[in-house]
């Protein structure tokens, strides 16, 4: 090889190399807005949406799509640890996730852009909607107070049923957890599916459970179970658990539920396969993508007590954070502030089936999402609690669940291990 | 002189080490020494644990138990895997017609998307509306159908059945070069010698195909205890732990508990026993051979 040659094969390795490189900033011109989300529903009404905006200011918004989530997710840690964020992206995960990113000064704070001219931008979305972006003054992640993302839309966590199937059953929505249990001994004397969910997929699974957990003990002990004040031990956790017992052996659930995932789960009832469906407003847009004939109404999960109220999971949908290392970033709150006005947001919901963030944008809903939409009164959310739970924690109770509904352990059981792995997380924190 | 040729040499070879260095060696060391953190994979500060990492990994029973599972799967491939893989490449290296289609045909499964495969087999086993509960109906064996894979009796076995179904066509391909090399001559010597079918095989197939069987075990052993695209698609773990697998659980570690340090001690615990267990088979084929 001559030298000339070796010359050019060390350039070559060189350049190579030297892309791994991160980069400094996320490089845009100031004419471009780089957004990365994961919506893939929503990713033609996003580009419809970034048309009008050029139009409008000659400003280019890029919506850049990244699905699955999963994926979506591990790119946007990716890009985090290599200083390489779009002006604007979503962050998927806990608030604990969400409170590094911000400690480690990936996220803007717009608190000085929500409170201009009166609090007009604040003003105009769901109060739950904005809580979930919020991190209260004294909050236990260490983030200086503030809001540091703006909702795009709103959702809620129900239970659906298929009215037709229902009415062959003889039965009307349940009212209450024996009516419910009442309707699982006539699905399973029928040979029909009783209620579909992604519960292979934890999160869903963890959601139901929390519900019930309002609704027997309460906000408040539930939170001073986190806090570690009440062990899982306690009873009010055996019989949340002991629910998922009763439900599965009256019927209520359907067959291999425990490793299903939430697309599957969504084909078997879009397809009039199912009783009983735990979704959440997102799936409107999927039912109707596959059968547009379905007929189905939706309900809060039947409650277990009259002590407490059911509480679902519901606030913000999908949220969109500034980039606070971003070149564009005075363009980017600019186009997130047009993104979120009442036209805008009227046209998103309308578009994709999805309730609008701004309040002032919900006019005409269907009944489905009416009733969606109703359920923010009775929601809650994880990330507006101010704490935590250990993930090892969650894990350990939600797959604990589903040793539960295959009968494999019992509600005692469970609660004893999720407990021990509490103590194991509070030892180790301490 | 001398010297400006043995210059010359290293730089032949500088490419391929500084790419060998860059791409595995440094990021070896990154994982190893990031297994000595607690890390969630943002925040630009990580606090140093010492070996604790490692520690927590002995009293890890989820970890121990996806490690038994993945035995388990392994297990699976190992026979029943690797015993269909053969007995189809001996078919096929014998004077059969067809012999080319067939051997397209079995090749087929390692081709295709793990996911896609996943997915496929998830609406065959579907308890529900699934493929196998509906030919199980029709033949009149109704008591035998489930839900193949949210039942803990059953999920692991079938997820390792698939996984077999998937890999089977690699073992055959390297059973089928290795019976090639084998010289015809000492199949007619032994017929000479009076020998019969099962004499020919058990005394001149079986022991030249030791080397070979060991380079499928090696690999069989290897792929299978790294498997998880597959089970993420079928289970994604489920039902509770039953077919949780190492690899998920790196995943779990990393993507649900956010903790990267973890989740580097992990993958290096599992690189660590994978070596092992290769280097004990390695060991074992060589005595055999001998």
């Amino acid at each position: 090889m001559s030298g000339k040659k070796q010359i050019l094969c060390l350039l070559l390795a060189f350049a190579a190399l030297s892309g791994c490189a991160p980069q400094k900033e996320a490089s845009n011109s100031a004419n471009t807005i780089t957004v990365w989300h994961w919506m893939t529903d929503r990713e033609p009404a996003f580009r419809e949406l970034a048309r009008r905006y050029e139009a409008k200011t000659g400003i280019k918004v890029r919506f850049e799509l990244y699905a699955p989530s999963e994926e979506y997710s591990q790119k946007v840690r990716a890009a985090a640890q290599g200083v390489n964020l779009p002006d604007i992206f979503g962050i998927l995960g806990e608030k604990k996730d969400f409170a590094s990113f911000i400690k480690a000064g990936h996220v803007l704070n717009l608190s000085s852009y929500m409170s201009a001219d009166n609090f007009k931008w604040r003003d105009r979305f769901y109060a739950r909607a904005l809580a979930v972006n919020e991190f209260p003054s004294g909050n236990t992640y260490g983030v200086p107070a503030g809001y540091y993302a703006v909702p795009i839309d709103v959702m809620t966590i129900q239970m659906l049923y298929n009215k037709e199937l229902l009415k062959k059953l003889g039965s009307e929505p349940p009212k209450n957890l024996q009516e419910l249990l009442d309707i699982g001994k006539k699905i399973k004397a029928a040979k029909m599916q009783g209620l579909v969910s992604g519960w292979g997929e934890i999160a869903l699974i963890d959601c139901f459970a929390n519900n019930y957990a309002f609704n027997i003990m309460g906000k408040d002990k539930v939170l001073a179970t986190i806090k570690g004040r009440v062990p899982y031990t306690d009873p009010d956790w055996i019989r949340v658990l002991s629910l998922f017992k009763e439900m599965q052996e009256s019927g209520v659930f359907a067959n291999g539920l425990v490793t299903m995932i939430n697309k599957n789960a969504e084909q078997l009832f879009a397809n009039g396969r199912a009783v009983f469906a735990f979704n959440g407003s997102w799936c409107v847009n999927v039912y109707k993508g596959m059968n547009p004939n379905l007929s189905y109404g939706v309900m809060l999960p039947p409650k277990a007590s009259d002590k407490y109220p059911m509480a679902i999971w519901g606030g913000a949908g999908s949220s969109f954070m500034v980039n606070a290392r971003a070149k564009n970033k005075e363009e980017a709150v600019k186009f997130l502030e047009w993104l979120t006005d009442k036209e805008q947001q009227a046209y998103l919901s309308e578009a994709t089936n999805n309730l609008p963030a701004n309040k002032e944008s919900v006019s005409a809903l269907s009944e489905v999402m009416a009733q969606f939409a109703k359920g923010i009164d009775n929601s809650t959310h994880p990330n507006v609690w101010g704490v935590s739970e250990f993930t090892p924690v969650l894990e350990a109770f939600d797959k604990g669940i589903q040793s539960i509904i295959i009968g494999e352990k019992t509600p005692e059981q469970v609660a004893s291990e999720v407990q021990k792995i509490k103590m194991r997380e509070l030892a180790k924190k301490k | 002189m001398r010297i400006k040729e043995t210059l010359e040499n290293y730089v032949f070879v500088l490419p391929a080490v500084t790419i060998f260095i860059v791409f595995y060696i440094i990021p070896f060391i990154w994982v190893f020494q990031l297994g000595l953190f607690e890390w969630d994979g943002i925040l630009p500060t990580k606090i140093f644990v010492g070996l604790n990492n490692f520690k927590e990994i002995f009293f890890d029973r989820t970890w121990w138990q996806s490690m038994g599972n993945a035995g388990y799967i392994t297990l699976i491939a190992l026979t029943f895997q690797n015993i269909i893989a053969f007995m189809l490449a001996w078919a096929c290296d014998r004077e059969i017609r067809a012999k080319n289609f067939y051997r397209l045909i079995f090749f087929i499964p390692p081709v295709l998307s793990e996911v896609v495969v996943g997915l496929v087999w998830q609406w065959i086993l579907d308890g529900n509306y699934g493929l196998l509960n509906y030919w199980l109906n029709g033949l009149g064996l109704g008591n035998l159908t489930r839900s193949w894979l949210s039942d803990p009796q059953t999920a692991l076995t079938a997820v390792a059945i698939v996984h077999s179904w998937k890999g089977f066509g690699w073992g055959f391909l390297i059973f089928l070069a290795g019976l090639q090399t084998i010289p015809r001559e000492l199949y007619e010597a032994a017929r000479v010698d009076g020998a019969n079918a099962w004499q020919t095989f058990k005394n001149v197939t079986i022991p030249l195909m030791i080397p070979v069987a060991a380079l499928v075990a090696i690999l069989t052993i290897l792929g299978s205890m790294q498997s998880f695209v597959l089970i993420n698609a079928m289970t994604r773990g489920g039902p509770a732990y039953h077919t949780e697998v190492p690899v998920l659980r790196i995943l779990a570690s990393m993507r649900g508990s956010s903790r990267f340090g973890y989740a580097c001690a992990q993958g290096i615990s599992f690189g660590v026993i994978l070596m092992a267990i290769s280097f004990v088979q390695y060991k074992l084929s060589k005595k055999i051979k001998e």
